[in-house]
């Protein structure tokens, strides 16, 4: 199968994940929208590892998902600290850092 | 011989300073020391002359070197005295008629309780005075040239309770910085064409620089003699100098310090020789002030400010002749000298007048003092008669020659210098027979006083019992005053004649200043028959004015011409509106530039940056989606650039 398919599929996940984070107002649909990103880039990366014919692209990958691991603690732990004080998980709700 | 030079300004140095430093214990003998020691340095003075004239007349320049002042890579000053012909007559002018006055004054300020201080004011002044005359460099002499200043400042305000005196002290000294800002620049421009300030290189490189420079330095000497010497358009600050006791008005502001500009000219002759351009601005400087001072001098009723207005015509005289060149030099050295004589005589005479009249000097509450106060009559009157030129007097030779030398200028410029000389002559024999007539013939005038002065409008009772406005006595002066006038006025009649014996003055001042006779289109006698003629015209127009008639005891309107010379020929309305007014709106649109451009600029910045920081704060605006989008955007077209970039 033609690896650029993959790519496709990369490029349409992380559309969709980026039109996720702009039109949900959800907090924990956006997170899980920011995942999908990731996981398109990762997806990509190991296509492009695949074509070329070399490891990068793949160990970039565990990188990302090391990375993407870490994000997931700490976001997680905003998103609940953020409900607990404001009963609400909508990212709108919190807009306090502004001038 | 060459070390007494520095004690001729040692001596009234150290009278200075002792009388100013010695505090009140020496009040009593204060007056005593500085004419002593005026009178050492005119002794000085004496064996000096003694000694220039025993030489040969090459051998008559003595220089002493005292130390080296500043020595700056190729900058190089000296304190070195330079004793010459021209020096010498400043000398014995300076120190005799300086120490002549110093007597005057200890009659004169008998009443003062700071008579001390005066008598140290003017021993500074004479020290400054020599230093001007004995500097061998101008760096020397700008150092005496500032030196008068200060004593002519300090002593024009020497009576410094009254406002009028301590502004007219401000304005001499303002109107003189003018002039002092012209010698330092004349100064810095020959450093940099010459490379060097001391007379001796100055003067005899002049020939070989360019015209332009030599005129540059030239016209900045001549502001700075304008300044000095009170001539147009720098005259403004002689008339309030009268504000000053008047020994001062005679010594400085009379027969020394107001020639210094007239010793200036000459000292740098070769200067003005190669800068014919700057010669010309010179003539018509002195022609200008000759006709002004005159035309001053004939409105004024006060007694000092008429004769201030005399100084600055007889000054206008020298400048005229300082300008000519060669032909003038030796006659502007030598009228002033002859008017030193006379004019310190006039104002000692003044003076004279003024103590027996209770400090009036408005001379229309004069009159009919002749009988009162002979002495002082026959001096003021001999002084009279040498200023307006009367044959065989020393005027007569001294402004006989001006005028002859004017015309020897030749063409049409010594046809106008010479008519204006002529008429100078005439209206000085108006308004000095004019003050003579006013003064001493007439009516007794201060008899039956209605007002004390018809310038104050006093209430009636409050004058009277102000007991210095009563009815004067009007009485001689004691001998101490009197002698100084009569030692004057016998220089005033003689001195003429003996310069003029075998023209004995041009041979001695002629080494220095160089002479050249002129082609004069018209005959000695012819010229000598002008002035005479010139000289009855203005007594006799006076005579008619103000000896056949009455004197009003108020001053009647007079015509435009007399409103505006009793004003000075408004010199100081000119000033204020060209001057003070233009300054004004000078700074004020500066000022207004600096606050709409200067400060707008800096401001406009500031605000446009600020308004600029206030927009993009609303980006700012907390709501993480529109945080994401413009991440996404700005993510969005880096890729566009990129791409772009490749694809070019």
């Amino acid at each position: 199968m033609n690896p650029v398919n993959y790519l496709y599929l990369a490029a349409l996940l992380f559309t969709i994940g980026a039109t996720g984070v702009l039109i949900r107002r959800n907090a924990i649909v956006v997170f899980m929208c920011i995942e999908l990103m990731l996981n398109a880039c990762n997806l990509a990366f190991v296509t492009f590892s695949r074509m070329h014919g070399n490891l990068d692209g793949q160990i970039i990958a565990f990188f990302t998902m090391v990375v993407a691991a870490a994000e997931v603690v700490v976001g997680l732990a905003i998103i609940v600290s953020l409900f607990r004080t404001r009963h609400s998980a909508s990212v709108d709700d919190a807009s306090l850092m502004k001038l | 011989m060459e070390n007494l030079i520095a004690l001729l300004i040692a001596a009234p140095l150290l009278g200075a300073a002792v009388l100013l430093v010695g505090g009140r214990r020496l009040d009593r003998v204060g007056h005593w020391i500085g004419t002593l020691l005026s009178f050492v340095s005119f002794v000085i003075g004496l064996a000096l002359f003694a000694d220039l004239l025993g030489k040969s007349t090459e051998h008559r320049t003595m220089t002493q070197h005292l130390w080296t002042w500043i020595s700056v890579g190729s900058f190089h000053a000296d304190v070195t005295f330079r004793l010459d012909q021209l020096s010498m007559t400043f000398v014995l002018l300076i120190t005799g008629v300086g120490s002549l006055i110093h007597l005057y004054s200890v009659g004169y300020m008998e009443h003062d309780e700071r008579r001390r201080r005066f008598f140290g004011y003017l021993n500074l002044f004479l020290a400054a005075m020599l230093l001007l005359v004995l500097a061998d460099n101008y760096l020397l002499l700008y150092v005496g040239w500032e030196g008068v200043g200060l004593a002519s400042y300090l002593l024009i305000g020497f009576w410094q309770h009254k406002p009028s005196a301590a502004t007219a002290a401000k304005k001499a000294f303002l109107v003189n910085r003018v002039g002092d800002m012209g010698l330092s620049i004349a100064i810095m421009l020959m450093f940099a064409t010459f490379g060097t300030f001391a007379f001796g290189p100055v003067l005899s490189h002049a020939g070989d620089t360019s015209q332009g420079k030599l005129t540059a330095i030239g016209l900045m000497l001549l502001l700075a003699a304008c300044g000095k010497s009170a001539q147009v358009p720098l005259q403004s600050w002689l008339g309030d100098a009268m504000e000053g006791p008047t020994p001062v008005s005679a010594l400085i502001h009379a027969a020394t310090m107001v020639t210094a500009g007239v010793y200036l000219i000459v000292r740098s002759g070769a200067i003005f020789n190669a800068a014919p351009d700057a010669q010309l601005a010179v003539t018509v400087v002195g022609a200008v002030t000759l006709l002004f001072g005159a035309i001053v001098g004939c409105a004024k009723d006060d007694i000092k400010k008429a004769l201030a207005g005399s100084t600055m015509s007889q000054i206008g005289y020298m400048v005229l002749a300082a300008g000519l060149g060669p032909i003038g030099y030796v006659f502007a050295i030598m009228h002033l000298v002859t008017h030193g004589f006379f004019k310190a005589g006039l104002f000692l005479g003044a003076g004279s007048v003024m103590h027996g009249m209770n400090d009036e000097v408005d001379m229309r509450r004069y009159g009919g003092l002749r009988k009162y106060m002979p002495i002082t009559f026959i001096t003021f009157g001999l002084g009279y008669l040498a200023i307006i030129g009367f044959p065989f007097l020393s005027g007569f030779y001294s402004k006989d020659k001006i005028i002859e030398a004017a015309f020897a200028k030749g063409g049409t410029e010594g046809w106008i210098l010479g008519g204006v000389a002529l008429l100078g002559a005439a209206i000085t024999a108006f308004y000095m027979t004019r003050v003579m007539l006013m003064t001493f013939f007439g009516e007794e005038r201060w008899r039956n006083a209605p007002t004390p002065s018809p310038a104050e409008p006093s209430v009636e009772p409050a004058a009277e019992t102000r007991g210095e406005h009563t009815e004067p006595h009007p009485h001689e002066s004691p001998k101490v005053m009197t002698i100084p006038m009569i030692v004057l006025a016998v220089g005033s009649v003689a001195c003429g004649f003996f310069f003029n014996l075998g023209d004995r003055f041009l041979h001695w001042l002629e080494p220095v200043t160089g002479h050249s006779e002129g082609h004069s289109p018209v005959s000695t006698w012819t010229v000598t028959g002008a002035t005479l003629v010139c000289l009855v015209i203005g007594v006799g127009i006076a005579w008619a004015q103000y000896g056949r008639k009455p004197v009003p005891a108020v001053a009647p309107r007079g015509s435009l011409l007399t409103r505006a010379a009793r004003r000075d020929l408004l010199q100081d309305d000119f000033n204020h509106v060209v001057l003070v007014r233009g300054g004004e709106h000078l700074t004020r649109s500066l000022v207004y530039v600096d606050h709409t451009l200067v400060d707008g600029v800096v401001n406009g910045t500031a605000a446009g940056f600020g308004g600029l920081s206030g927009r993009l704060r609303r980006i700012q605006n907390g709501f993480a989606r529109s945080y994401a989008v413009s991440m996404f955007g700005g993510a969005a077209l880096l890729v566009a650039a990129t791409l772009l970039m490749r694809a070019v």
